[in-house]
């Protein structure tokens, strides 16, 4: 064979023509009695339930959220109509970022890529009339995650629910921040140590909600190839699991409520093995190093989703497609929860059709596709299996690479993982132009066509001012001598080791705005300064 | 002539987008085709950025928004570029903006706006010969 013959997944793994029993033993890790197991058992490369969609399908999360919070509740309600079995909040930069709505840095951005949350009374007013405990809220927030968190659990309360008993996620995973997505405020290390309150604080109190779910995903989006994006993101995961072990907490205690959000898009096979590699190796991660005894702290859930790399702004109804073998994937993969990205979203806030078209494709596999009616259906795939086999051994590489360097905590510090993604990012975009990366509509079987024009969500000024206003309205009709105590004592707690939670439960209780706790927080900790990569 | 003086090129992210996958990308690509670069991270307010432009001394300012802020972003800019006497420099926008904002754009003294999917070697080669023809 010539080599012009060999081809490459994206991961760098050579792909054959053909695959028989051999290259399935031939690439078989040692560090398990029977690697593929059953569904259900260690090491759950089949899945982490015995029956998965058989018993409940994937829940369909799609990621909404604008305007102020009475447009975000509306939405809300849309979604769950339309059959939607979970929610997925977007927050507007401001919010991501820690600035009040009434800030100079937030003009403009009210409202514009997510909902706007100055104090709880926004946190009530989206969530007004919406069943928390049986519609799962995840909150795609990760530099103010712990002030939302507390939000969250305050406005959950206010409700009469029982924190003991709810259930969510929080994205709150801000070490691939400071790769991609950039919503970081403080230097790292108080950023980590805040993710770690979180984690405490809901091991001893509210214990079915996830308060991290560690993204793959966007370091996937920077740049990393699919092995890197498990291999990092299980680095970062392990940071996080460290830093429970040092509050003195038994690793089974919070290892469970660790979730993880993982891309689609790329080559099928190569995907699905990819969920399937990564669902073996982190329960062998816990089972080893960690000594986990409970198997759900060895479980893998993840939402699958997004795609937002893979869709094209040419000949957008391409999408569409796209989308439908993402899904695929998804569920060929086993995700607890999938999410997709909407064809229009190249150019515009996702209109309700696309959202319905997403959601739709979803119903499709499940309904009428057979997608849940067997668990894990192309196990024994001699091809899939050996995939597996090479991309957990070259997650492993990667990931010894990494402890070996420093460790992730370094090496985002000094900006190396951006680095490297970046110049991969580089890489691929000289690929595409090239034509090497074969990418259809865009530089093949392109088509003279108008150009979809890029829309953006209508912005009313006059819906960022009446945020203003009611913020205003707030802060005047708050006990602020309850609230310059709260912030006192958080900024006090900040000095030293303590967890932040309780104290920012209280700011919040209070009604402080997240700008005012950020404040409190950023005078003692500072912000993070962006290492020169190039 | 190798005593000829690179183009220098600010690159920019204002406000609070966080998207910074694309600016990197042409960030390489204008270090490759020989330009002096300077980026200045994310979540930059406007005096931050004619502070750098200034302290740089950049032929060129180039933004990158993807948040769709981009018409407050750069009318505030505008103002800043006036004050801090940069009006001479080629002033670049990349990102997603829709053609029906190119013009309110130029309106404000933008050169060049370009979307996300102009190539790399045509931002190169615009940027290179626009600002040939900008400092004569």
């Amino acid at each position: 064979m010539s080599t012009s013959d060999k081809r490459f997944n994206e991961s760098g793994i050579e792909i054959k023509p053909l695959y028989g029993p051999e290259d399935m033993e031939a690439t078989r890790p040692d560090a398990y009695d029977d690697p593929l197991g059953t569904p259900g058992a260690y090491p759950f490369t089949r899945g982490i339930h015995r029956e998965m969609y058989r018993k409940r399908p994937w829940t369909m999360r799609q990621y909404t959220g604008f305007g102020n919070a009475e447009d975000t509740n509306k939405r809300f309600r849309y979604l769950i109509r339309t059959g939607n079995t979970g929610l997925n909040v977007a927050f507007d930069l401001p919010t991501q970022c820690g600035f009040d709505s009434d800030d100079p840095m937030a003009q403009g951005e009210v409202g514009r890529v997510g909902m706007a949350i100055d104090t709880l009374r926004d946190m009530e007013i989206a969530f007004d009339g919406i069943d928390i405990q049986n519609i799962t809220v995840s909150m795609t927030i990760n530099g103010t995650a712990a002030i939302m968190i507390a939000m969250y659990l305050v406005m959950a309360e206010k409700r009469g629910f029982d924190f003991t008993r709810l259930r969510g996620t929080c994205q709150n995973d801000i070490l691939k921040e400071f790769v991609g997505r950039g919503t970081w405020i403080y230097p790292v290390e108080p950023s980590v140590r805040l993710v770690a309150d979180t984690i405490e604080y809901c091991a001893k109190n509210a214990p079915l909600y996830s308060p991290v779910s560690v993204c793959g995903y966007h370091i996937r989006e920077s740049g990393a190839t699919p092995v890197e994006e498990i291999a990092f993101g299980f680095c970062i995961a392990r940071a996080y699991l460290d830093e429970g072990l040092k509050r003195g907490m038994d690793i089974d205690e919070f290892a469970y409520r660790m979730s993880f959000n993982f891309n689609i898009f790329g080559q099928l096979f190569e995907q699905v093995a990819k969920f399937r590699a990564a669902r073996r190796l982190w329960a062998r991660i816990l089972k080893e190093e960690y000594g986990a005894q409970n198997p759900k702290s060895m479980w893998l859930r993840m939402i699958a989703g997004g795609g937002g790399s893979g869709l094209t702004i040419e000949q957008p109804e391409n999408n569409i497609v796209r989308g439908a073998y993402y899904a695929l994937i998804s569920a060929l993969s086993g995700a607890q929860t999938i999410a997709l990205c909407c064809y229009d979203e190249a150019y515009t806030i996702p209109s309700e059709k696309a959202q319905q078209i997403s959601l739709r494709t979803m119903q499709i596999l499940i309904e009428e596709m057979g997608l849940t009616d067997t668990v894990d259906p192309l196990a024994g795939s001699y091809f899939v299996e050996t995939m597996t086999n090479q991309m957990e051994a070259e997650m492993r590489e990667i990931m010894a690479d990494v402890d070996a360097r420093g460790g992730i905590v370094e090496l985002i510090s000094r900006g190396e993982i951006q680095s490297h993604v970046s110049r991969q990012a580089y890489e691929h975009q000289k690929a595409l132009e090239s034509g090497e990366f074969r990418k259809v509509g865009v530089n093949c079987y392109q088509v003279e066509e108008e150009r979809p024009e890029v829309e953006m969500h209508d912005y009313r000024p006059e819906d960022a001012e009446a945020q203003v206003d009611r913020l205003a309205r707030i802060k005047a009709e708050r006990d602020n001598a309850a609230v310059e105590t709260a912030l006192a004592n958080l900024r006090k707690a900040a000095e030293g080791s303590e967890n932040l939670m309780p104290y920012l439960v209280e700011a919040v209780r209070a009604y402080a705005t997240v700008g005012e706790m950020n404040q409190a927080m950023k005078s003692v900790f500072g912000t993070y300064d962006e290492p020169d990569i190039f | 002539m190798s005593t000829e003086r690179k183009i220098r090129i600010l690159l920019a992210k204002p406000g609070l987008d966080g998207h910074d996958v694309g600016v990197k990308v042409v960030a390489r690509a204008l270090i490759e085709a020989g330009f002096e670069v300077r980026y200045t991270g994310l979540r930059q307010s406007g005096e931050a950025i004619v502070q750098a432009a200034r302290d740089f001394d950049a032929d060129v300012i180039a933004l990158s928004i993807l948040s769709g802020s981009h018409l407050p972003i750069c009318t505030r800019l505008k103002k800043l570029i006036d004050e801090y006497q940069l009006s001479d420099r080629l002033w670049v926008v990349g990102g997603n903006i829709p053609t029906a904002d190119h013009a309110a754009l130029r309106e404000l003294g933008v050169d060049s706006v370009y979307n996300t999917s102009t190539s790399l070697a045509d931002i190169v080669q615009a940027i290179e010969e626009k600002t040939r023809e900008h400092v004569g």
